[in-house]
């Protein structure tokens, strides 16, 4: 439960999700990714620690070089995680039709 | 099944849009919202309170077992007969604060409407907090259902 509430919470600040857009084209060193940003390299640091705690993104290691990508496991808990959610509003609306089509049944 | 119901979560906004098409005449999917026996049978509450005129306002409230579990209330805005209704609609004692919806009805054909709803958050946090409340809820469940079980070993 923990963890999932963190992706939600990752995704939740504009500069992680420009973060995760940029890694998703492809892997990134922490530096290559700072260069995008107006941010201090620590800033940046701590976000990408954030999202690689939350499991969206994933260490790799190059030679000397540690390189950022997509984490499938993180990016799928967030498909998931809608799916209660449409589930709830599709048992609703069934509901609203079965009770409105008794309802119709019974115009004479 | 394929779920009938569509749900667009726009990334970086602080919306959702909930589209369904029902086999229903427009004119009743608009009484399901709009007359409380309906709205009572279908959401499983209590219509305290439905004022169905411009700048009308309601109330819902949900007991179980003598203890209110669920209370919900808004404004409504803007009613326009069997195509829109605008309304406010908060949650009380929840995270997701007031949120502002556009409900848009039409007709298909003589048997089949569309709802298209969409709702605005106070900001994508608030938006955020709704989309893990099922998620939540379910969890709950499971975790009562687990305690039945366990209670009947004992």
């Amino acid at each position: 439960m923990k963890l999932r509430r963190d992706v939600f919470q990752a995704i939740a600040d504009p500069t992680r999700r420009s973060i995760v857009t940029l890694v998703a084209a492809s892997a990134m060193t922490p530096g290559a990714i700072a260069e995008n940003f107006d941010y201090s390299r620590q800033t940046i640091s701590k976000h990408i620690q954030i999202l690689t705690e939350c499991e969206l993104l994933e260490q790799e290691q190059k030679g000397r070089e540690i390189y950022y990508q997509l984490n499938p496991k993180g990016i799928k808990q967030i498909a998931e995680f809608i799916e209660p959610f449409i589930k709830m509003w599709d048992d609703r609306f069934n509901t609203l039709e079965a009770v409105m089509k008794k309802h119709q049944s019974n115009i004479p | 099944m394929e779920q009938k119901t569509k749900i667009n979560v726009p990334e970086g906004k602080q919306e959702l849009t909930i589209t369904r098409v029902f086999d229903l005449p427009v004119e009743l999917l608009y009484k399901a919202y709009t007359e409380a026996e309906f709205i009572a049978q279908w959401m499983g509450t209590k219509v305290i309170k439905l004022e169905n005129k411009n700048l009308g306002s309601y109330e819902f409230e949900t007991s179980h077992e003598g203890k209110v579990v669920f209370k919900a209330n808004g404004t409504i805005h803007k009613l326009i007969d069997n195509r829109e209704i605008v309304r406010t609609f908060e949650m009380q004692d929840m995270p997701i604060g007031v949120q502002l919806e556009f409900l848009e009805f039409e007709e298909i054909t003589k048997d089949k409407s569309k709802l298209t709803m969409q709702i605005i958050y106070r900001s994508e946090k608030h938006r955020a907090e709704q989309l893990k409340l099922p998620f939540a809820y379910g969890l709950t469940m499971a975790h009562n259902k687990l305690e039945d079980l366990l209670s009947n070993l004992k």
